[in-house]
Formats: structure tokens, C-alpha cells, sequence
């Protein structure tokens, strides 16, 4: 399954954004993000961006105000999911133009599209910003 | 109701509304959210499918960032779902992919609105719909929606065909029968030249590689492909995942890739591609040196880099390789040390599990030594692990590593005192568990027991308390080695003892009793031996450590003389004189009579019992005192009495027992256990612990002294009259006073125990193994051979209670039904020849379940509707012909440099087509061997 979940949160620990590739009840949702963002928000720039936590590992990077944070498997390459991050704001930025929280917070569904785009099943299936955005824009123009 | 629905969709709040909403609300948030809430609530059962979609969409919203249960919009979001218009669709598949789950009700009604999206011409459509199912599929929508999920593998659409191969691996998850259907289509499309379709693909195969490696390893050649050409670093990745999957079970297949791997290894730019395949050599193709080599360079890359995450994955691929290769950690000493000091908790953590994979019997006092400098000076966290993982390297396989017992034991003593240690239960556990399997480290952990009972600092600790009351304990058990008892009764009866929790509070009192008695006797054995001779004062104290040490009918003869020096030596430096006695005695009745009235029944008891005895003997002793020279014929003897008879009750020696004993008592006569109690196992299984402590300790240690050597002295009778073999044992027993649990005939292992006359014991034995060394030196002999003679008997029952819970997971892992029931279809339907692993008997199942595939009409009319031949050999035969043809027509228009290559990968192909040939007839050939062989070589 490699990816389990991937999180935006802000400074203030604000979940931004959360998609989850195996079903978790809200009350688990809300303990397990709770436990998260604690843990990662309290680290620093010179410390590593690997945390072990339950029987996962979050790999999360900072980018402005927002903590983007992936839950993986053991066996997952963290330095991929880092890629994987970076790209994700990249397409982002791409699309929304010097992307910022409030962009996500108001186009929320737009980027669950982008992320449904880049990752299915917890695995990532495409990593080409241009192949990811022409959908969404398309759809954009129909609707 | 038309109308209400018109003011409701001109008035409704949009989402964004709802957002701008929330943003200025800087208090009542909550308020706001479910008076939302509850305008949703009724929005979303208008019948306008706009203001339906709009409030859904707001739910959506609210339940994915505020965790508000979405559950009653479960209906709506299906009614929504069939509406024409792609945008209210488009927000109903989100909602049911954020909210609907295995036991949602309306799951089932779903089913066709995603048969018909999945069917429709408008891409997004069918792509809106696989996201769906690759989230919410169970088992029945698994298998209603395969036929569909089939068609859409082998679309011409790539944007299509790429999420339905994504989307397979959640079919296959939930309904492996549909492998069956689709895995060839599957395998067709691993030979896709676009990289869009490859890096689903891939990503597919890893994730059931990963679950069941062996199934996938006849497509070893595509992957190898893929490995060589693949230009993405992501794709590359994953087939290195697979790779190092597949590698350790086929060997010749590890030899055939690590060639590729190096070179990439050599060659990429890309961290993330290096460090997999760093991880790949040093996990699955460890045999091969020079890669290792190679890879252990590129962990040092990382170890010396400024960058914290390189750093950290530098030091797991470290303890990776270290299982096997521990030179690697040797050569980056320096900076795995240096880590240790990290910034990061994390780094220590991993430098710290790295620092303990190097300890071995040589280096395990200077590393621990280095450590515990280390744990004084870092934060309490750090310090604890560090303790901890100290703790949990030296103890495993019942101490291995250690030889020198005393340096341990005072090494634990140590720990205890720093600062922030809070490791007290482990601390405790081993000192009691060195106590009671070394015999020969019993003066020094008495030695340990009292430093660290008399300091009353120690006792404002409440982490420590179960330190201490392992010091009480063995300093109570073992006094015989005692320097200075009536200390140790002074320390054990101090005032600061009223901090301690009353369970250990009543361990010191019944330690305190035990050392009492032992002074008395001491004393009295002393008194009565020299009475007739000498004078007390000036009497030799060698004879009455020696006459004391005559009683101790448990001990062994060969330990005998060698403890009696020591305890010449011990009582010379500090003569137990009758004044003494009589102070102690008042201070006993001093530190306990508040006690008499505590509220703990254990402690009241315990205080109660002490005094009680105090109040016996303290007449008798002041008499003798007084009239010491005058032959007393009157109390003294029946103080002596006493005295003798509760120290003989005291020194009998506390045997180890394993925690499953109870299970070898055989059954008495005529008591019916299971007619009642049936039921209860059921119940204790699952409490029962697989401890790696296998001694049961009670809190209250006496009273468990005394029930389990009643029931030793039970299960003694009960053996030698039903038991032959146990006159064996019972003649061992003899000679070294433990007590033993004899194995039970309903026991499956019986040899858990070495026999008394068994020639490699019994040279042991004669070889009089007092000295340390050599005792810890056998210690190190794989523990499987009962190689132990005294010192330590109890490890063989440690190893049986040991293997139990790894017999115990063995066939937890064999029936993983899932993973099986894949690589049954798997094999079936790929028709690979049976690899070693399998019988020929399974093999003819297989063609059975294959021939139901192609009998089966639905079946039928599906691989007639893709226009295949009526045989599957031909169909097979086909495929891997337009396969080798799709493939050779690009690579020649590819590049001539790969020539060499390129022939090579011809040979493989044809190598593999005739395997395939020769698969095809396995029933001609029952007896074939391992097939996938072929391939790669």
C-alpha cells in the first residue's frame, strides 16, 4: 500500500487537507492527526524529516506556513516521498500560481484531484506535472 | 416543498461561504460548524440536486478537516451520483470516497451507478469512477465490477487503461478470484512502452510482490527489462523494491541483477534511486561482497553528509547491513559515535541501536561504559533509551555477552543511581534473575544490594523502588555473603523505608527478618561451640562461619569451601557480638512497633510475624548474655531452638521456576479441573504472556517461596511414584539442592532437561566450575546444548518455554490464507510450472481450477469476446510471440550500442519461450524440476 495517508497542516496545526488510503473511523483520524502534528511540528529545521510513529513513518516537509506530512510504510523510500512532496507543490504552484494556504483551503477539492491524479491505491502512478494538471483543466473548461 | 426549496437554493451558502465563515470566527468555531450542520442537514434533502450537491460538498468539507461524521448524507450522496451533470458527480464521488467504507448500508446500491460510469465514453467519467472503486471496493463490488475493470485494461484510452491497472490491485485485494480474469491483461500491460502505463504497472507488481514474492518470479525477465531500460527514476525504484523481493529466493536471479544495480548505483544522480538501491544490495543481495562494498561506500557518503535525512538513512541502511557485514559498522566507528550527540532524537536513536549491533562479549564493558558516561550527561528521554537498550543487549539469550557477572551486576547498580533512569522494573528483574542464575555473582550482588540500601537518597526515587526492593530481596536471600548484616538490618529498617510503596515496604521488613535470624544464628552456632572452650569476644569468627555454613544443607559441595573463604573473611570484619544483637533487636521493635497498626495487610503482617519472633528470642539472648559463663541449661536452648529451626525454614534456597510449571503438575486423583474450568483456558491463553522473564516473581517474594516450595515438595512425591525417569533427576537433585520442575510425560519436549548421567554434564561438573570465567565462557555455547552444570540449570527450561511462542508463530505465518489464495490463482492461471516448493499433487488441483476457468461460460464469452484462440496453449503461445515481436521492433530502432545486450536479451527470450513450451505440458513431465531458472542465465 505504500502511501497511507497524506496530511496538510498548518503552523498552528490546522489540518489543511487529509486523504487516507485505508479507512480510518473520524475518532482515529482525529487521534492519529492530533499525535502527528505534535510530534512533527515540534522538530526542527536542522533535524531529519523521518518520524516513526506507531507502526508508520511520516516523512514531512515544510514549505512556508504548511507542514505537508505522508504516512508510509516501512519499506517505503522516504527520499522518494520527499520527491513526491516537492512535486506535489510544484504541480500546485503550477496551477494555482505562488500557491499559499488559502488556495488550498478554498479550492480543497481541486487539489484531492490533483492528489487523486498523482496517487491511487496508495501508490503513486504518475509524476508528470503535465499529465496531472491537463485533466483538471479540462474538466475546469466543462464544468 | 417547492417552495421552501427555492429560498433555499437563491439563500444557500456556498462552500466558500462556509469558509469565509469559519475564518472569521475566532472564538465560537464550533457554533458556527454545526449550525452549519444543521442548515446542511436540511439542504441536503432538497430535492433540487444543485442545493443537494452544494451541501454535500460543504459535509465533505466539514468531515474531511473537522472530523464531523458525514454517515446520514450516505443516500444523498448516492442520489446525487446519478445525476447528468459531470460537476454534481464529480462532487458525490468525492464525498462517497472520503466517507463510504466496508460497512456502509447503501455500499450494495452502488454498484450499478459505477457499472454505468465505468461503461461510459467521457474519460473522467470512468476515471472518476476507478478512483472511486480503488478506495470504497469490497468484496462484492470486487466482483460484480471485474468484467468491467477487465475491459477497461486493455483501453485505448491511456488515461483510462492507467487508473484501471492501478485499480486492480484493490480487486485483486478483495476478490482474488479475479485474478483469474485479469492478470494476464495485467502482464500484457507490463509490456507497455509508455511510461504512464509502466509506472502503474510497476507500482502494481510491487505491492503483490511484496506480499507474496515467489508467485511473480517467472516474470523476473520483464522486471529486468524494465530495470535496464527504465528511465524514471520512480518506475526504477519499484522494480527495485521487487527486485529485492524476489532476489533472495532465487540465487542465480540475485548473481543475474546485481550487475544493473551497480551501475545504477555508480551511475545516478538521484538520491532517492541511490539510497533504494543501496537498500536493495544490502537487504536482499548481501552474499555478494564486492557490492556490498560498493554500497557500504555510498552509506558512508550519506553518514559524512551535512543533511540530517541523509544522514539518518545512512545510519538505518547501516543496521542493515550490520546483521551480516558488522565490518561496515566497524569502519564508520567514528561517526556512527559522533552521532550519538546528533541534534536530532531521532538520529541518536538509530546511531544508539547501531552502537548496540557492534556490542559483543569483548567490547561490552568499554561500550557500556561509554554509554552510561553518555546517559549522565544527556536529557532524560535519551538517557533512558540508552539505558534501556543497554538493559535489553545484555540480557538477551540469558546474558551471552556477559562473562564477567560481577561487572554486570555492579554495572546495574550503577544505572540505578543516575539521575534520570527510570528503568527501575527492568533493573530489578535482572538483578533478581542474575541472582538467582549466578551463583558465583551472589557476594558481589550483595555487595551491590547494600550500597545501594543503606544510601537514603535513593529512597526519594519512586522510579527506583523496584530496585530496591530487588536489593532487599537479595540481600534478605543471599545475607550468607554479607560483609556486615546488622548493617544491612539497619538499612532495611531505616526511617526512610516509610517512603517506599507497601508492597516493597513489606519485602525490606521479610529481609530484614531473614537477616536477623541469620545474625542470631550466627551468633547462637557460635555461643554454642565455643562455650565450653573460649570466650565470645575473642573467638576465632572462622569456626562459626564455617558451622553456620554446615547447615546450609542446599548448597553445593563444591561451591562449599570456596563460599566458606569468602565468608572467613566477611565475618572477621565484622564480629556479630552479643551488645550488637541486643541493639538491633531494639531497634527492630523500635522501626516496627508503629507498623503494628498499618493499614496494609501485607506490611501489618509481615511487621507482626518480626516482632513476634523478636519477642521470642530477645528474653532467651539477654538471659544467655547475662549469664553467659554460667551454664543456662533453661531459655538459651529453646531460643537456640527457635532460632535454628526459622533458620533452617529461611535457608533453604529459592529455586527458579518456570513459568509453565504449573502445566507439568500431573493431576491427582479424583479432582476434576476441566469440567468447570473448561472454559477459563480459552480465557487465560490469551492473558498468559509470553514472558521473557520466565520466572514468575510475586511482589510479596516469601510467600511465593513458600507456596512454590510446598508445591515442589508435591510434584517431587507426585513424580517418583508416577515417574520412573524423574529417579534421575531426583539423584541430580540431590547432589545440587535446587529444586526442579520435572517435565511432565504430556510435555512434547522431554529432553528439557539434560539426564543426571549424561557424560558432557557430568564432566562439567567434575570439573568443579566454581571459577567465573569459565562458567560464563560455557555460558556462551549455543544455550541449545545442556551444557550447563550447576551455575546456571535453569536455562534448558528456558528454552523450551522460549521456543514455544516461535513453534507458536509458525504456522500463524504458513496459513496467511489471503496471500495464498493468490498465489494458488496466480499459478493457476499464469500456468507456471511448479517451482521446488510444490508437489505434483498440488500442481493437478491447479490444472483443475483451470480448466473450471475456461468451462466457465462467462468466462468463455469474455475471452471470446477478445478474440483469442479456443485453446489456451495457442492463446499463451500467441501472446508470448507478439510480445518478443512488439519488443524487438523498437530496441532495434533503439540503439546499437546495446547490441550485445540486445542478443543477450534474445537468447533470454527465447529461453524463456521454451519455458513457457515446456510449462505448458507439466502433466506429460509430472516430476520437472524448478522452472524459473532458465530465464536469466
Amino acid at each position: 500500500m505504500g502511501i497511507r495517508f497524506i496530511l496538510m497542516v498548518n503552523k498552528q496545526g490546522q489540518t489543511r487537507l487529509a486523504q487516507y488510503y485505508e479507512w480510518l473511523t473520524l475518532e482515529e483520524r482525529r487521534a492519529l492527526e492530533g499525535e502527528i502534528v505534535r510530534k512533527c511540528l515540534a522538530r526542527n529545521e536542522q533535524q531529519c524529516s523521518f518520524v516513526e510513529h506507531r507502526n508508520y513513518k511520516i516523512v514531512y516537509r515544510r514549505y512556508a506556513s504548511l507542514f505537508f506530512l505522508v504516512g508510509v510504510d516501512n519499506d517505503e523510500n522516504e527520499l522518494a516521498i520527499l520527491e513526491f512532496i516537492h512535486l506535489l507543490v510544484e504541480t500546485m504552484d503550477r496551477h494555482f500560481g505562488n500557491v499559499c494556504e488559502l488556495d488550498i483551503m478554498f479550492h480543497l477539492e481541486k487539489a484531492h484531484f490533483m492528489l487523486d491524479e498523482m496517487v491511487m491505491n496508495g501508490s503513486v502512478v504518475e509524476t508528470s506535472k503535465a499529465n496531472i494538471l491537463s485533466p483538471i483543466q479540462l474538466m475546469e473548461k466543462a464544468s | 416543498m417547492s417552495g421552501p426549496s427555492l429560498m433555499d437554493s437563491l439563500f444557500q451558502r456556498s462552500l466558500e461561504d462556509l469558509i469565509k465563515g469559519l475564518r472569521q470566527q475566532l472564538i465560537g468555531e464550533q457554533a458556527f460548524i454545526s449550525k452549519s450542520l444543521e442548515e446542511i442537514r436540511k439542504e441536503i434533502k432538497s430535492t433540487d440536486l444543485s442545493t443537494k450537491s452544494t451541501a454535500l460538498l460543504k459535509l465533505s468539507y466539514l468531515s474531511n478537516l473537522h472530523f464531523h461524521d458525514m454517515s446520514f448524507a450516505a443516500f444523498p450522496a448516492l442520489e446525487v451520483l446519478s445525476s447528468p451533470r459531470f460537476s454534481h458527480k464529480k462532487i458525490a464521488y468525492q464525498a462517497i470516497s472520503l466517507s463510504f467504507h466496508d460497512s456502509t448500508p447503501v455500499l450494495l446500491l452502488i454498484t450499478n451507478h459505477l457499472r454505468k460510469d465505468l461503461n461510459s465514453t467521457n474519460e473522467f467519467e470512468v476515471s472518476l469512477s476507478l478512483q472511486c472503486l480503488s478506495r470504497i471496493a469490497n468484496v462484492d463490488l470486487a466482483r460484480d465490477l471485474t468484467p468491467e475493470v477487465f475491459t477497461l485494461l486493455s483501453s485505448n484510452k491511456l488515461y483510462v487503461r492507467k487508473r484501471a491497472v492501478a485499480v486492480v490491485l484493490r480487486v485483486f485485494e478483495k476478490y482474488p478470484d479475479s485474478v483469474r480474469v485479469c492478470f494476464k491483461r495485467l502482464v500484457e500491460n507490463l509490456e507497455n512502452s509508455d511510461p504512464q502505463i509502466l509506472s502503474a504497472v510497476v507500482g502494481v507488481f510491487a505491492e503483490l510482490a511484496c506480499k507474496d514474492p515467489r508467485s511473480y518470479l517467472p516474470l523476473a525477465p520483464e522486471f529486468y527489462k524494465i530495470l535496464v531500460d527504465s528511465k524514471n527514476n520512480w518506475v526504477s525504484i519499484k522494480v527495485l523494491k521487487i527486485f529485492s523481493k524476489l532476489a533472495p529466493l532465487e540465487p542465480r536471479l540475485a548473481k543475474r541483477v546485481v550487475e544493473p544495480i551497480c551501475d545504477l548505483m555508480r551511475n545516478t544522480g538521484a538520491k532517492s534511486l541511490l539510497f533504494e538501491c543501496i537498500r536493495t544490495v544490502v537487504t536482499s543481495l548481501c552474499e555478494n561482497e564486492s557490492a556490498v562494498r560498493l554500497a557500504v561506500g555510498k552509506v558512508r557518503e550519506f553518514l559524512v553528509d551535512e543533511d540530517p535525512n541523509l544522514k539518518y538513512l545512512g545510519l538505518q541502511a547501516l543496521r542493515i547491513v550490520a546483521e551480516k557485514h558488522l565490518w561496515a559498522v566497524s569502519e564508520n566507528k567514528e561517526v556512527v559515535i559522533k552521532s550519538l550527540s546528533n541534534a536530532d532524537p531521532n538520529i541518536k536513536i538509530e546511531s544508539l541501536r547501531l552502537v548496540m549491533a557492534m556490542v559483543s562479549e569483548h567490547n561490552v564493558s568499554e561500550i557500556s561504559r561509554v554509554l552510561v558516561n553518555y546517559a549522565l550527561k544527556s536529557d532524560p528521554v535519551f538517557c533512558n533509551e540508552i539505558l534501556g537498550s543497554i538493559l535489553s543487549t545484555c540480557s538477551r539469550n540469558l546474558y551471552e555477552i556477559i562473562v564477567d557477572f560481577d561487572w554486570y551486576v555492579s554495572l546495574l547498580g550503577e544505572m540505578s543511581r543516575i539521575p534520570h533512569c527510570q528503568m527501575g522494573d527492568e533493573i530489578e528483574n535482572q538483578l533478581i534473575d542474575v541472582g538467582l542464575r549466578v551463583k558465583d555473582v551472589r557476594p558481589e550482588l550483595v555487595r551491590v544490594a547494600r550500597d545501594l540500601l543503606i544510601d537514603p537518597a535513593l529512597l526519594g526515587n519512586s522510579f527506583l523502588h523496584g530496585v530496591l526492593s530487588a536489593a532487599a530481596w537479595a540481600s534478605g536471600e543471599y545475607v550468607e555473603f554479607s560483609r556486615n548484616p546488622l548493617e544491612l538490618v539497619e538499612a532495611l529498617l531505616q526511617p526512610r523505608t516509610n517512603l517506599l510503596p507497601p508492597s516493597i515496604r513489606a519485602i525490606y521488613i521479610q529481609s530484614a527478618f531473614k537477616v536477623l535470624v541469620f545474625c542470631l544464628h550466627t551468633c547462637f552456632m557460635r555461643g554454642k561451640n565455643i562455650a565450653p572452650s573460649a570466650s565470645l569476644d575473642n573467638m576465632p569468627a572462622g569456626v562459626s562461619a564455617s558451622a553456620s555454613y554446615e547447615s546450609f544443607e542446599d548448597f553445593s559441595v563444591e561451591n562449599g569451601a570456596d563460599a566458606a573463604v569468602v565468608h572467613d573473611q566477611t565475618c572477621a570484619s565484622a564480629p556479630i557480638t552479643k551488645e550488637s544483637i541486643v541493639n538491633i533487636l531494639n531497634l527492630v521493635e523500635l522501626a516496627l512497633g508503629p507498623l503494628l497498626g498499618s493499614h496494609d495487610v501485607e506490611v501489618q503482617e509481615r511487621a507482626r510475624n518480626l516482632l513476634g519472633f523478636v519477642d521470642l528470642t530477645k528474653p532467651g539472648i539477654l538471659n544467655s548474655s547475662i549469664q553467659e559463663k554460667e551454664d543456662s541449661e533453661g531459655k538459651g536452648v529453646e531460643t537456640s531452638k527457635i532460632i535454628k529451626l526459622m533458620h533452617d525454614a529461611f535457608s533453604k534456597e529459592l529455586g527458579p521456576v518456570s513459568s509453565s510449571a504449573q502445566g507439568k503438575v500431573s493431576l491427582p486423583d479424583g479432582l476434576v479441573l476441566k469440567e468447570n474450568l473448561g472454559d477459563l483456558e480459552m480465557i487465560c491463553g490469551d492473558i498468559e504472556p509470553p514472558s521473557s522473564n520466565s520466572f514468575s516473581f510475586g511482589s510479596p517474594y516469601e510467600e511465593e517461596k513458600d507456596g512454590l516450595s510446598f508445591s515442589n515438595l508435591q510434584i517431587k512425591e507426585a513424580n517418583e511414584q508416577s515417574n520412573e525417569s524423574t529417579s534421575l533427576l531426583a539423584e541430580h537433585r540431590k547432589r545440587h539442592g535446587l529444586y526442579y520442575l520435572p517435565s511432565g510425560k504430556s510435555e512434547i519436549i522431554s529432553n528439557d532437561y539434560p539426564p543426571a548421567n549424561d557424560p558432557t554434564l557430568q564432566g562439567d561438573i567434575n570439573d568443579n566450575t566454581d571459577d567465573l570465567v569459565k562458567l560464563t565462557a560455557e555460558s556462551l555455547v549455543p544455550k541449545r546444548k545442556p551444557n550447563h552444570g550447576k551455575p546456571r540449570p535453569v536455562v534448558v527450561k528456558l528454552d523450551e518455554v522460549d521456543e514455544k511462542p516461535v513453534a507458536r508463530k509458525q504456522p500463524e505465518s504458513r496459513d496467511d490464507s489471503l496471500s495464498g489464495a493468490v498465489r494458488d490463482i496466480l499459478f493457476g492461471s499464469e500456468d507456471i510450472p511448479p517451482t521446488s516448493s510444490q508437489s505434483n499433487l498440488s500442481n493437478s488441483s491447479k490444472r483443475k481450477g483451470k480448466e473450471k476457468l475456461h468451462t466457465d461460460p462467462h468466462m468463455e464469452s469474455k475471452e471470446s469476446a477478445v478474440g483469442d484462440g479456443n485453446s489456451s496453449s495457442r492463446r499463451r503461445k500467441d501472446r508470448s510471440q507478439g510480445k518478443e515481436r512488439r519488443h524487438r521492433s523498437p530496441r532495434k530502432k533503439d540503439d546499437k550500442e546495446r547490441k550485445d545486450t540486445g542478443q543477450k536479451e534474445k537468447k533470454k527470450g527465447s529461453g524463456r519461450h521454451k519455458s513457457r513450451q515446456r510449462a505448458e505440458e507439466p502433466l506429460k513431465v509430472p516430476a520437472q524440476t524448478p522452472v524459473i531458472p532458465d530465464f536469466l542465465l
